[in-house]
């Protein structure tokens, strides 16, 4: 049974609609990337997924659960994360209480306590800047407490909106391998939107790309990145 | 200097009685962003229900602390379930519309409270009891501060220290501060936040009935009428200090608290209920976001 699978699902806005019959599947271990451009649904998808948006048919199905009807927290205590768009950082929250925030539904505190240490050693930064609120970090340093944030309720499927937009090109690579990192060692399954296609795609096990709230291509990373139409829309080349 | 002094005292009791009136104010607006005008009303239920359960319990025979104690702690659930039903039936369903439309609810419900209680209780003054005890030791400085002056002012530094400690370190407190600052996120962590805003309420009730048995008790009297008053006077004092900051309510009403006190005192009492919304008008030229309002600059 596929970890995360989405059948027929639509949401609207208002009248408008903003998803069209999409279907997804996200085996375990994998990393999934949805690309597409502005516009084209990836936020709404990921909102959809985690109960924010109701969508209006279809299914989302966790482990073969429906948890299309289900509420934001119940969703998250099924092992289900979200790194959001914009980062989100709890601004008047010090970096170590925003991480205890993503820790929020656990209650294992040895465990907790091990995670720390593991999210400061994937990034030292925030070690240095854990007593600092939030809202005075960098954009790069709010995008690792972002993922730590995440990571601290050990998801099983962690969602990831545009992790790199808007962060300087050495660092976006910095964050590709740390999401590379996370699926390897921490086995988790990883649902990637992003408009950097070519990143997302050389990381990724498979692909699919959205166009006007529509799946337009289901493919493996490779086939997609071979993909002259796909070349030329989303790889500028 | 003697008058000075007293004037300051007086105003620092009525100062910490709008604070515990400002602070369910400025944590409901926090959260939901939502001025609930009907909060001055609970404060006024928990007077009633003060004067109504003290009266029973005195009636039993029962001694003064035994029925201050027990009137309060009536209250303080009564309130709080008025807290927690109003915003079940009046905000909740209107919670993704308009700002506004919660904001007539808002007005709606305080209309309906005074009503009932004026119809359920009486139109008139009635007078309250002064279950609060004389302190014998107070007695050197009488002329500064009374007992019940000073009952409320340790009641309120002890009730300010009890909700810093939930607000800073228990789980619900964090959850609260984190869904102040985003709502959205804060449910993408796992808050359930239709509990959070329940016990937002909650706490806000509890808060406003003890200020209701207090002040009662240092004027003497109750009236359904004394909801309105106080709550416009809270309303400011939390707007004064920036509305959705916890430290912002107490500042701002110590400061109403002391102009209105020096006001009566030095100029005249005529104007007593004018000098807070003279401030208000004040600090709305001048800093429209209140004195410790959130004005930050954010790092994008």
């Amino acid at each position: 049974m596929a970890l995360m699978e989405l059948k027929n699902v639509c949401t609207f806005y208002g009248n408008i609609q903003a998803l069209r019959n999409i279907s997804l599947t996200v085996e375990e271990g994998e990393i999934v990337t949805l690309i597409g451009a502005n516009g084209a649904g990836k936020t709404t998808t990921l909102m959809s997924i985690c109960g924010i948006t109701t969508i209006r048919s279809g299914e989302i199905l966790l482990d073969g659960v429906d948890i299309s009807k289900k509420n934001p927290h119940q969703i998250v205590s099924m092992g289900l994360s979200q790194v959001p768009e914009g980062r989100r950082i709890f601004p008047q929250l010090t970096v170590l209480e925003n991480l205890d925030m993503g820790a929020f539904l656990r209650k294992d505190t040895d465990l907790i306590k091990k995670d720390f240490e593991e999210v400061f050693d994937i990034f030292p930064r925030l070690a240095e800047r854990r007593n600092q609120p939030g809202g005075t970090l960098s954009g790069g340093e709010q995008q690792m407490l972002a993922i730590s944030r995440a990571l601290m309720a050990r998801p099983r499927i962690l969602l990831m909106d545009e992790p790199s937009l808007g962060l300087a090109p050495l660092f976006v690579h910095n964050i590709f391998e740390v999401i590379k990192r996370i699926n390897i060692e921490r086995k988790t399954t990883i649902f990637l939107v992003e408009q950097n296609a070519n990143m997302a795609l050389k990381i990724a096990n498979k692909g699919y790309v959205l166009q006007n709230g529509v799946i337009k291509m289901a493919e493996t990373a490779e086939k997609l990145l071979a993909n002259e139409e796909v070349r030329k829309a989303y790889l500028g080349l | 200097m003697d008058y000075f002094i007293k004037l300051l005292l007086s105003g620092t009791a009525k100062g910490s009685i709008y604070a515990l009136i400002a602070l369910g104010y400025t944590m409901v607006y926090g959260i939901v962003k939502l001025i609930n005008f009907a909060h001055g009303e609970v404060y006024m239920i928990g007077g009633f229900t003060a004067l109504i359960v003290g009266g029973f319990l005195s009636t039993l025979g029962m001694s003064i602390p035994v029925v201050l104690l027990f009137s309060i702690l009536a209250s303080i659930i009564y309130s709080s379930a008025f807290g927690f039903t109003i915003e079940r039936l009046a905000y909740r369903p209107l919670r993704n519309k308009s700002r506004l439309s919660a904001l007539i609810s808002a007005i709606g419900i305080s209309m309906i409270l005074q009503n009932f209680i004026m119809l359920a209780q009486t139109e008139k003054y009635l007078p309250f009891p002064s279950y609060l005890p004389d302190l014998p030791f107070l007695q050197p400085v009488r002329e500064y501060i009374n007992s019940t002056q000073f009952i409320i002012l340790i009641t309120t530094s002890f009730i300010m220290i009890i909700l810093t400690i939930i607000i800073k370190f228990t789980r619900i407190g964090k959850a609260m501060r984190a869904t102040s600052q985003d709502k959205q996120m804060a449910q993408l962590v796992g808050v359930n936040i239709n509990q959070v805003i329940s016990v937002t309420f909650v706490i806000g009730s509890s808060l406003a009935a003890i200020g209701g048995v207090l002040i009662c008790s240092y004027m003497g009297q109750i009236n359904y009428y004394i909801g309105f008053v106080a709550g416009i006077k809270a309303f400011v004092a939390a707007v004064l200090g920036g509305i959705g900051s916890i430290p912002g309510a107490v500042l701002g009403s110590f400061i109403l608290g002391w102009t209105e006190s020096l006001g009566t005192g030095f100029i005249s009492s005529d104007y007593e209920d004018a000098y807070a919304f003279i401030i208000l008008i004040l600090i709305l030229i001048l800093k429209p976001d209140g004195i410790l309002g959130k004005n930050q600059k954010q790092k994008v």
